[in-house]
């Protein structure tokens, strides 16, 4: 059943969901969190209002830095900010930051440990049209490995105005995932968020989903399939914090469950699943399946053809939930 | 200080990174000796610091961009009180807070963490928009080297730099003419680097870099352009002051007593010799170990 607490969107799973960008929760977020604390400066490389980050620039013109196409001198001018007691939110599209300049990002913002939000925008297959080179797969992978970055993929943009607050207030480095394609409101402004825990949706026994960014409604949706179809109780569980990840809370739920599937909107190398994958296999070996981009780059087409093409949506996670399930002990 | 005691100054930090080199059994020799007069006119007359409050908020930044020739910052900061002196045998030694190439988080003082190159000139950048904004007068300075230059992260930094009027910023470009690989116009020509960082909108001056004097004449002039970041493209003698190094590119990477190379003494007597013609500033002056 889906947990009373969570206070999720009522509409969530009726067909008068409400869409929304995740990305325009970030935009709010920035907003709020400059009112919050005026060490709060955004920088962009050209792209101010596809990553939403317009509505803090005209606010906070002061406070607003332009440094156009360079996404390497983006992360470093954030990083020297940084040293200076600002609190940088970087913006740009995730293929270019961090895709671009990692190396960057590793030296002058990781290993320095240096106050900067890198906000990753049009990630993942929701991108669309633009095809395989805007659509960013490996970002999560990228910045998961990296030492004392936070990793955060949001699930709709709600969650992602919280998470951008959430960060502002952390101090270190981090990196905020969005998509640009709207997308259903799962949570609401009483729906928790914490950069520690995992949020577990909706309660079950029979398998336990873990979920990111987009991926997050359609295991919800997958769920109640499952529920109604097939008589299975699933625990979907939220990881919208991927480093540092809630194992607590994960390894507790495969322990109940026994069948771990994890679904993620991104290369299935080192991602999420693969978070998961570590924490089962180091501390409780369960039988897991891994749901994501086996492998490949993606095209052009719309969000809704590329998640069907890819086997991302409900009805998939469906199959590979049933496959699971065979496999339990 | 006097111009003398400048000089002295300089020539007692290129002993220590001699002596820093042997002990750690690896490293940078030719940068790091032919920036010893810029550091010693950096941090003896024109850095407003505090050795023994590194953080201190009016402090100006320095960030070294090319983190290989981090022994002569590691030399100059022991001789101005940051460190002991003594430390400077722990370079590059397991646990030391000398580590080879510089980490912030290791020893106060340090204003970033650099190696990999190219960043150093955008996050100074970065530091010198947000001084702003907050309305201080402090300046940063941000040395990078030649070879390093071929980096496209520093002509997007170069180009900011200008857009936002960074008048606060002075960049010295240690103009050394060599890199790993041999010479910077063989390896990759950076042709005539005023006119290209003219063109790009900073005020340019160009100065002999082992005059601590003419250092010292430009940072100052470079704090009354009001119109433009300033550049300082500092011609220095790789290797200054050790004879058989200085101009000679092998030296880049190499520590004295590494190798046996055409024109310098053997490895055995490397470290020796070096030292030798340190103490008496390549025979001009008599030492007191003669």
């Amino acid at each position: 059943m889906i947990e009373p607490k969570q206070h999720l969107h009522p509409d969530v799973l009726t067909p008068e969901a409400k869409l929304e960008p995740i990305r325009a929760g970030f935009g709010r977020g920035l907003l709020e969190a400059g009112h919050r604390d005026k060490n709060v400066v955004a920088l962009c490389a050209d792209l101010t209002d596809s990553t939403k980050i317009g509505d803090f620039a005209r606010s906070y013109p002061e406070r607003y830095v332009e440094v156009g196409i360079a996404e390497q001198n983006l992360v470093t001018v954030a990083a020297g900010m940084a040293l200076t007691g600002k609190i940088p939110f970087t913006s740009s599209y995730a293929a270019f930051s961090p895709g671009r300049n990692w190396e960057q990002i590793r030296t002058t913002i990781c290993l320095n440990v240096t106050n900067v939000k890198i906000v990753g925008s049009h990630a993942g297959l929701m991108t669309g049209a633009d095809g395989a080179t805007h659509q960013m797969l490996e970002d999560i992978t990228l910045m998961r490995v990296l030492p004392n970055m936070t990793v955060v993929v949001p699930a709709d943009s709600v969650e992602a105005e919280k998470a951008t607050l959430a960060l502002a207030a952390l101090n270190g480095p981090a990196y905020l995932r969005l998509a640009r394609d709207k997308s259903p409101v799962i949570t609401t402004d009483k729906s928790p968020f914490d950069l520690g825990r995992a949020q577990i949706l909706r309660s079950g026994t029979d398998l336990t989903i873990v979920a990111c960014g987009v991926l997050v409604y359609h295991a919800l949706m997958a769920a109640e399939v499952l529920a109604a179809e097939h008589n299975l109780e699933v625990e979907v569980i939220n990881a919208a914090v991927i480093k540092p990840l809630d194992t607590v809370t994960i390894l507790a739920s495969a322990s109940k469950t026994g069948a771990v599937l994890t679904c993620e909107e991104g290369q299935i190398a080192g991602g999420l699943g693969s978070a998961v994958a570590e924490a089962l296999a180091e501390h409780a070996p369960t039988p897991l399946q891994r749901v994501g981009v086996q492998d490949r780059f993606g095209e052009s087409g719309t969000p809704g053809e590329l998640l069907e093409a890819f086997g991302l949506t409900a009805p998939h996670l469906v199959k590979q939930a049933l496959e699971l399930i065979k496999r339990k002990s | 200080m006097t111009h003398t005691e400048l000089s002295e100054m300089a020539n007692t930090i290129r002993e220590d990174i001699v002596k820093m080199l042997v002990s750690a059994g690896s490293g940078h020799s030719a940068g790091p000796l032919g920036l010893a007069d810029i550091f010693t006119a950096l941090y003896f007359d024109i850095l407003k610091h505090n050795p023994k409050d590194p953080d201190w908020l009016d402090r100006d930044r320095l960030i070294l961009s090319n983190g290989h020739c981090v022994p002569v910052r590691y030399a100059t900061m022991a001789r101005a009180g940051y460190l002991p002196v003594s430390e400077l045998a722990t370079l590059r030694k397991f646990g030391s807070r000398l580590q080879g190439h510089p980490e912030r988080l290791r020893l106060p003082g340090l204003e970033s963490t650099s190696g990999p190159l190219g960043s150093g000139v955008s996050q100074a950048a970065g530091m010198a928009i947000a001084l702003r904004m907050d309305g201080g007068r402090q300046r940063v300075y941000c040395i990078t080297g030649d070879g390093e230059l071929d980096e496209g992260n520093i002509w997007e930094a170069v180009m900011f730099a200008a857009k936002e009027r960074l008048t606060n910023l002075t960049v010295i470009v240690d103009r050394n003419n060599i890199q790993i690989d041999g010479i910077t116009e063989d390896v990759m020509p950076l042709g005539d680097l005023a006119k290209k960082f003219s063109a790009f909108g900073w005020h340019v001056i160009e100065i002999d870099g082992n005059n601590i004097e003419a250092v010292i004449n430009a940072c100052r002039l470079a704090e009354a352009v009001e119109e433009a970041p300033t550049v300082i493209i500092a011609h220095t003698i790789p290797g200054k002051g050790v004879e058989y190094m200085e101009y000679d590119y092998h030296w880049h990477g190499i520590y004295p007593g590494q190798e046996d190379l055409p024109g310098a003494p053997p490895k055995a007597e490397q470290a020796k010799v070096a030292l030798a013609q340190l103490r008496t500033l390549g025979g001009q002056i008599r030492s007191e170990h003669q």
